[in-house]
């Protein structure tokens, strides 16, 4: 097994060695080629997590040594694929990226950007903001002015959503298919006995509100049980008996006083891409 | 007891449905039709730039009159041109479709150089940002078209593979779709670099 996996290694190697990878993603401030001085990069990082705060966009520099023969475009597009960087669904992500080498600047706009950020303004960013404080060798002003003139254009076309509503959202999905194993579970352990379908139906349920809300008190998880027991003996009944009338279970399940509440969820100190998508939208420069 | 069987079964049946690929395949086809859609309006997006451009370039390079020419001529053919997303899955017509393109990105570019000769022109601030334009434009056709290539590799892929292979000449007869083919258009693509 470990020589398989070493020779797996070894055939997948070449081609991790030959593209250019695209970095991790470190901040929103990802300066790889060092251009920055570390208090504006420091400003730069907080001005970022201001502006996606109150606008949701995000914007993100990326500084890279050299390209490696790799087409700026090409790289561009890459990044932003592995990054996602813009919202789920609005595609605001704006990527400002700087290949020193080459001296070449692109910024990648995402979907939802494109009509104000637009090629034509992209371009006028990079020749009119930042390759003239490039050619002075001023790379902490260029930078700093072309990520406040991509946030001025860009400022007001979205507006921060409230961020515990998408949780609520993702802390459902598992639940109801918790319920739905339990329901098959109840189903075929009834057949052999009804009382045994109403144990299930008692461990199960107070299993998944165990599972789901870590802090239940043992009142609640026992009432969670008792109410288990119960719709277990009902769901026996009702496929186990053989003659009551089928259809209609659904209903005592799903209508079970499920969702709402959030979980604590783990801090937002961590910066990643929210998922935003980009068609190749932007401009290339030089310096 | 019985009726757990059938119940068993039911579901099997339910089960069997979905893995069969009976609807996997059609989201897939959609997802083809999706990515040529963004395909189409990147082109058309070229070929919207290309009378200002054209405009431009006349008022410093006038008597650049053939190469000019070409590009009207070459766009005027591109317009045309019937778009459908039934094209997809006919052979002849991608192909005609990609030499026309090819023939207009060609002419594009031969423009371009012909632009080198003129610095006032290329020192305009229209000129620049239309060619910033023409520019994004020509990376996100790019960008379109290999997103549609591998929508399509995804599906023929899914039509050709076994158990929707039989789901699909049974049920669906889903036509295998036509990629692009890494033409000449694509290598002389403008270089609007200077």
């Amino acid at each position: 097994m470990k020589s398989f996996c070493i020779i797996l290694m070894l055939i997948l190697l070449p081609q991790l060695v030959f593209a250019l990878e695209v970095p991790q993603l470190r901040g929103r401030v990802n300066d790889y080629a060092n251009m920055l001085s570390p208090a504006a990069s420091e400003r730069l990082e907080q001005t970022l997590a201001a502006f996606e705060n109150s606008d949701s966009t995000q914007i993100v520099v990326l500084t890279v040594n050299s390209l490696e023969g790799e087409n700026l475009e090409e790289y561009s597009i890459k990044v932003a694929e592995a990054w996602r960087i813009g919202q789920t669904k609005l595609d605001n992500g704006a990527i400002l990226l700087i290949a020193k080498q080459e001296h070449k600047i692109r910024i990648e706009v995402g979907r939802g950007l494109e009509g104000v950020l637009t090629d034509l303004t992209s371009g006028r960013i990079i020749r009119g903001d930042i390759s003239p404080y490039f050619k002075k060798n001023d790379y902490d002003t260029g930078i700093t002015a072309g990520v406040s003139s991509i946030m001025q254009v860009v400022r007001g076309e979205y507006k921060a959503q409230p961020r515990d509503l998408k949780q609520g959202k993702k802390s459902a999905e598992p639940v109801f298919t918790l319920l739905v194993f339990l329901l098959v579970a109840v189903v075929f352990l009834g057949s052999f006995s009804k009382y045994l379908g109403g144990a299930a139906g008692a461990a199960g349920l107070a299993l998944i509100g165990f599972l789901t809300f870590p802090g239940l008190g043992i009142l609640i998880l026992a009432l969670l049980g008792a109410a288990g027991f119960l719709l277990g003996l009902l769901v026996s009944f009702l496929f186990g008996g053989g003659r009551g009338s089928g259809g209609g279970f659904g209903g005592p399940f799903i209508g079970g006083g499920f969702g709402g509440g959030s979980s604590g969820g783990g801090g937002f100190d961590g910066f990643s891409g929210g998922g935003g998508s980009f068609g190749g939208g932007g401009a290339s420069g030089d310096w | 007891m019985k009726r757990n069987v059938f119940l068993l079964l039911g579901l099997a049946l339910l089960l069997s449905i979905t893995g069969c690929g009976y609807n996997s395949m059609q989201a897939s086809e959609e997802a083809v039709f999706a990515a040529w859609g963004d395909v189409e309006a990147s082109y058309q997006r070229r070929a919207d730039l290309i009378p200002n451009l054209v405009e431009v370039v006349k008022g410093y390079a006038a008597h650049e009159a053939e190469t000019l020419k070409a590009v009207t001529e070459a766009r005027a053919k591109v317009g045309s041109m019937q778009l459908s997303k039934d094209m997809v899955n006919s052979p002849e017509a991608m192909a005609k479709f990609q030499e026309a393109q090819g023939q207009l990105s060609g002419s594009l570019s031969r423009l371009m150089v012909v632009v080198e000769r003129y610095p006032d022109l290329k020192a305009n601030q229209n000129f620049m940002d239309l060619q910033n334009q023409l520019e994004g434009t020509e990376n996100r056709i790019n960008v379109a078209r290999v997103r549609y290539n591998t929508a399509v590799q995804g599906f023929n892929t899914s039509i050709r593979s076994f158990p929707n292979s039989l789901t699909n000449s049974l049920l669906l007869h889903l036509a295998r779709k036509e990629p692009f083919k890494a033409d000449q258009g694509s290598k002389t693509a403008p270089k609007v670099k200077f």
